[in-house]
């Protein structure tokens, strides 16, 4: 497996596309940080299972929506793998859904907050150490929803196009520095999350079905190796064609 | 921060620039920033070499009026005594 001179940070990884994309990355030789908020039990199941598989991996926790977050957990990750954080991948996320004439403030707080504000204040930490080494790789996991309407949803909407709006300004501020900031927009994925949403977007899909973690999880490793070191700015649709 | 000499600020400051691309020899205290290739994200990093080494917060509004390595050198300087 290749040494990496990097670790990798995934927030939200204890369950669902994060956890997939902790494991992916740790097959990809990464040393990952599983971020989590409540969720130790589960965020040490993931740790467990990356280990037992050759890997390396840390839990650690801490609400992303609190400004102090970021710098806790780089100086944890850094220090527990004494390396620099060169993969951030942005993927925590909640959703509290109600149609708009109905869509309370706290809502509309809680759910920009923790989409959309915590990835900048976490892309701005990872650019120092990153643009330090003049290489890093910063992938948001945004939504099918920021480029295609769904009800009852116009706060995740607005957090995550307002991701992918992130994703390309800080894309090209940093692009001739070897950083590189993406966004991977899933579709409809079988996770918890998505368990109890009612949704018209399935019976839309063109694959006739849902998509799994692992299938995104693909995407955010191919964007965090060097493979895609010309690919920044970019907008990767992981929906079985549902946005074409 | 009184143990910060000017000088090495300064040492600091043309070490951190030159690693942007122009040469060591080639920076003194009269370049200024447009001679040198030295664009704005250059100064973000340079803000955050001196903040991590002297404790010095730089903001971007500070950044944006320094013309010369000299105005970096004497801004630093002066925020860290």
């Amino acid at each position: 497996m290749t040494e990496r001179a990097g670790a990798a940070l995934v927030t939200g990884a204890s369950r669902g596309i994060g956890a997939a994309i902790a494991r992916a990355l740790a097959r990809d030789g990464w040393p990952v940080g599983v971020n989590y908020r409540s969720e130790a039990e589960r965020a040490g199941g993931v740790v467990d299972e990356i280990e037992r598989t050759g890997g390396q991996a840390v839990a650690l926790a801490g609400d992303v929506a609190d400004p102090s977050t970021p710098d806790q957990l780089f100086e944890a990750l850094e220090s527990r793998f004494d390396r620099p954080v060169l993969v951030l991948v942005n993927n925590a996320g909640i959703n509290r859904d109600d149609l708009t004439p109905s869509l309370r403030d706290e809502q509309w707080d809680a759910v920009i907050d923790t989409d959309l504000t915590a990835a900048f204040r976490l892309t701005r930490r990872a650019l120092r150490p990153m643009l330090r080494a003049r290489s890093g790789r910063i992938v948001n996991i945004s939504s099918v929803v920021a480029l295609r309407a769904n009800p009852g949803q116009a706060n995740y909407a607005a957090a995550k196009a307002g991701l992918i709006a992130l994703t390309k300004t800080a894309a090209v501020e940093v692009a001739r520095r070897g950083v590189t900031v993406n966004a991977v927009a899933p579709g409809w994925i079988d996770t918890e999350m998505t368990a109890g949403v009612a949704s018209d977007l399935l019976a839309a899909v063109p694959a006739r079905r849902a998509g799994t973690p692992e299938e995104v999880a693909s995407c955010v490793r191919f964007l965090a190796s060097d493979e895609a070191s010309y690919v920044t700015g970019a907008v990767l649709t992981v929906d079985g064609g549902l946005s074409a | 921060m009184s143990t910060v000499t000017k000088e090495q600020v300064e040492a600091r400051v043309v070490e951190t620039l030159a690693s942007f691309g122009p040469d060591a020899d080639q920076i003194t205290r009269e370049s200024t920033f447009q001679e040198l290739d030295i664009d704005s994200l250059d100064l973000v990093e340079l803000a955050q070499v001196v903040e991590d080494e002297y404790g010095v917060v730089l903001k971007g509004e500070d950044m944006k009026d320094l013309r010369t390595v000299g105005d970096a050198v004497d801004l630093i300087v002066s925020r860290a005594e």
